[in-house]
């Protein structure tokens, strides 16, 4: 098992926590040994960039087998993975910048957010049940998942590192304003302060309240203030001046 | 109107039970008290999807609401600071 002779990982960083080294084909290092010892170093670094997680291995190795036995098609396989990469946070911004232009929209989203995506062309077929929620002046709503990383993925996107991280899981039922304020949001003292636990069968969509000094703003130009973090909870939507910064900062980099 | 086992409004217990399955009922609120504040209808069950089963009988799953210095020995939030969270309704038991 491992590898035929004992050669050292120089500088090489595997991340796999808790799990042994176990896989034994290394594509990098067997290509290596057929170098010299020094092309062999660079080939080890080199490596760094192109080595496969653990978990990767045996995710293709299922697919591998999967294949195989008929099961999946390479182009179900791709398609599932357009899916995933299809989605992302932008969805969501679309379904808050309309709840903010139409308060008959907003309604229906409160009622039933399933149907309210519909309307607007999102598909939430893959969640039980989708629940928007409003933030007021009076009430704030932020989620977690504690269990793992429920997420409503459909709208959002794949969730962010720190939402899937013990940090962020424990902290914010245990601190939840200390939690809000590590991220760099400081939620007033007198309101209430309402944590979802997305435990079960519902995915949660915050809908943050509508910037002040927006109100000539159009339904295209609002989308773009909606943030991925404002629709979780823990912070709230760029204000004009914001927006107006990072779209300076924007120009000067290209 | 649906025949529901809890009502809005209903003080209910969270069962402190230590299953050895899958379940989603999180440690820190069994034995806890709350208040049921909504009810989402019937959902399979995933203690028993998590093991390629049916899911079936149904389970009715309701939103329970805590103050959140409830659930804890130090002070959480502040005292209008809430946790809501699914729970199947066998895991409740009124209070």
């Amino acid at each position: 098992m491992a590898h035929s002779h004992d050669h050292h990982h120089g500088g090489h960083v595997h991340h796999h926590g808790d799990h042994p080294h176990t896989y034994s084909q290394d594509p990098g290092a067997h290509n290596a040994r057929m170098q010299s010892d020094d092309a062999y170093r660079e080939g080890a670094v080199a490596q760094v960039e192109h080595d496969l997680d653990y978990y990767q291995v045996r995710v293709m190795a299922l697919l591998g087998i999967l294949r195989e036995k008929g099961i999946l098609t390479t182009d179900e396989m791709r398609r599932a993975v357009e899916e995933i990469y299809g989605q992302s946070p932008a969805i969501g911004s679309r379904i808050i910048a309309r709840a903010w232009v139409d308060e008959g929209f907003k309604e229906r989203l409160l009622a039933d957010a399933d149907a309210a995506c519909g309307e607007v062309g999102v598909d939430t077929t893959g969640i039980n049940r989708v629940v928007a929620l409003e933030n007021t002046d009076t009430t704030r709503y932020m989620v977690v998942c504690t269990l793992c990383s429920c997420y409503p993925r459909q709208i959002l996107g794949q969730p962010p590192t720190w939402y899937k991280s013990f940090p962020y899981r424990s902290k914010a039922v245990t601190d939840p304003r200390g939690t809000l304020k590590d991220m760099g949001f400081d939620a007033p003292d007198d309101v209430e302060l309402i944590v979802i636990d997305s435990n079960a069968d519902c995915r949660y969509l915050i809908i943050p309240q509508r910037p002040a000094g927006t109100e000539d703003w159009t339904e295209a130009q609002l989308f773009q203030l909606v943030t991925r973090d404002s629709m979780i909870g823990v912070g709230d939507p760029l204000t004009p001046a914001q927006f107006e910064e990072a779209m300076q900062a924007s120009e000067q980099v290209s | 109107m649906e025949e529901t086992q809890f009502r809005i409004g209903d003080r209910v217990r969270v069962k402190e039970m230590y299953p050895d399955g899958h379940h989603r009922t999180t440690y820190f609120v069994k034995g806890k008290t709350g208040v049921v504040n909504r009810y989402f209808g019937k959902y399979e069950n995933p203690e028993n999807l998590a093991y390629g089963g049916d899911g079936l009988p149904l389970r009715e799953l309701y939103w329970v609401e805590f103050d959140i210095n409830d659930l804890w020995d130090h002070e959480a939030g502040k005292k209008q600071d809430k946790l809501y969270i699914e729970i199947y309704e066998h895991w409740l038991e009124p209070v």
